[in-house]
């Protein structure tokens, strides 16, 4: 998938993560901030590139704001972001396919 | 991944609690209370530009938390939004065991979500027929077609009264002692005992007034249900105390069982328990008391 346009999912509360996307032309370029960086910032890193690995986004801005996330619950909030900015969250969803 | 077991149709569901189903808090721990069934939410819980972020969240908790013995529901969005669709297929490829589909008023609403379900049983590859059923009743409309409602379907386990809605349609307030309710609760109890399916009450949502909480679920249990949908954690004790058959009520079946198994030998159809005439329609329910205290872990005897 290619991100379009600017988009973002998810919020600050506590246990979420608010996920950034943004058009980029030079890979993927990625930010975290979380308030658990010390003991999981780089299994946040490693969840959120294999979660657009699935999705097939090559580049893109990420920015990451995570609120102690469980992994799914971040994997969540990328496939919302990324499929807002194509303008396709709403519905055919491929669930089981790339959003897994 | 998670793979859950086959849902059952009949099971105890004495407490089904909502959730929000775009609150990641809510969801990653929702089984940890004991509630017999969660209802994960994606009806009115869930703002309307956040329903498709609902469902991405629904889908990853599905196919990643492990409920262990909780029943999981997804209350969809009703028919007459944009939403219910992709709603369902969600919740098929996820894998939850049932949907409570809100707002329902005919057989017809039931037949539509069941051929929804099983074209994405069929596009997913989930066994055709494993995603059960239950219809939340909110009108006048819903309640008069309570029983072609609940046999609408094989999928269909049982129906729920939901207050906030039908309360607003009949322009009545929550009452002391349920009378703005009454005959519903009454009708929609008939129609479920009649098609042999499960029947649940409203939530109460006074959260600090545990004196009508108390009075309504012992109310919920005298007029016959099988269980209530609760709202926070808190409740889900009282109701599943009250729910439970009482000790006096366990020694009197049992007393029956073992006596039938007595007088059906010497060849007696009809006599007399502690004074009171008992026949076989009494040993049936005597057995479904035993069986029900068993379910809810306060059966101490080897019956």
């Amino acid at each position: 998938m290619e991100i379009q346009k600017p988009a973002i999912a998810g919020t600050l509360e506590s246990s979420d993560a608010q996920i950034v996307v943004e058009p980029f032309t030079d890979g993927i370029q990625l930010s975290i901030e979380s308030s658990v960086m010390n003991q999981y910032g780089r299994q946040i890193k490693a969840t959120v590139l294999e979660t657009l690995e699935h999705l097939g986004v090559k580049n893109g801005k990420i920015t990451v704001n995570d609120k102690g996330a469980l992994e799914c619950t971040l994997k969540a909030r990328v496939e919302c972001a990324v499929f807002r900015s194509c303008g396709a969250s709403e519905k055919n969803i491929p669930w089981g396919g790339v959003v897994r | 991944m998670i793979k859950r077991p086959k849902p059952q149709k009949f099971r105890l569901r004495r407490t089904m609690m909502f959730m929000n189903a775009q609150k990641p808090g809510l969801i990653k721990d929702a089984y940890i209370y004991g509630a017999d069934s969660i209802i994960l939410d994606l009806e009115d819980a869930v703002a309307e530009n956040q329903k498709d972020a609902a469902r991405f969240s629904l889908y990853q908790a599905l196919q990643n938390v492990d409920y262990g013995d909780t029943e999981v529901i997804v209350r969809i969005n009703g028919l007459d939004t944009p939403h219910w669709q992709e709603d369902i297929r969600c919740v098929v490829a996820g894998g939850a065991d049932g949907i409570r589909i809100a707002k329902c008023e005919s057989a017809q609403d039931v037949l539509t979500v069941e051929e929804h379900v099983l074209a994405a049983e069929r596009e997913f590859g989930v066994e055709e027929g494993r995603t059960l059923l239950m219809a939340a009743l909110e009108s006048p409309k819903g309640i008069l077609n309570a029983y072609e409602i609940v046999t609408a379907s094989d999928r269909m386990f049982g129906c729920a009264i939901s207050g906030g809605d039908f309360r607003k349609s009949m322009h009545v307030q929550i009452e002391e002692g349920g009378i703005e309710m009454l005959s519903a609760r009454g009708q929609m109890l008939l129609a479920a005992r009649a098609a042999g399916v499960q029947c649940f009450d409203t939530m109460f949502p006074y959260l600090d007034d545990t004196e009508g909480f108390q009075a309504e679920v012992i109310q919920n249990r005298k007029m016959g249900f099988d269980g209530k949908s609760v709202i926070n954690p808190k409740q889900i004790r009282f109701v599943h105390e009250t729910f439970a058959p009482t000790p006096k009520e366990i020694a009197y079946a049992e007393k029956l069982v073992r006596s039938f198994n007595e007088q059906a030998e010497s060849g007696v159809g009809v006599y007399t328990v502690d004074g009171k005439m008992v026949d076989i329609p009494f040993f049936e329910d005597a057995r479904r008391v035993i069986a029900l205290a068993k379910a809810c872990g306060v059966y101490k005897g080897d019956l």
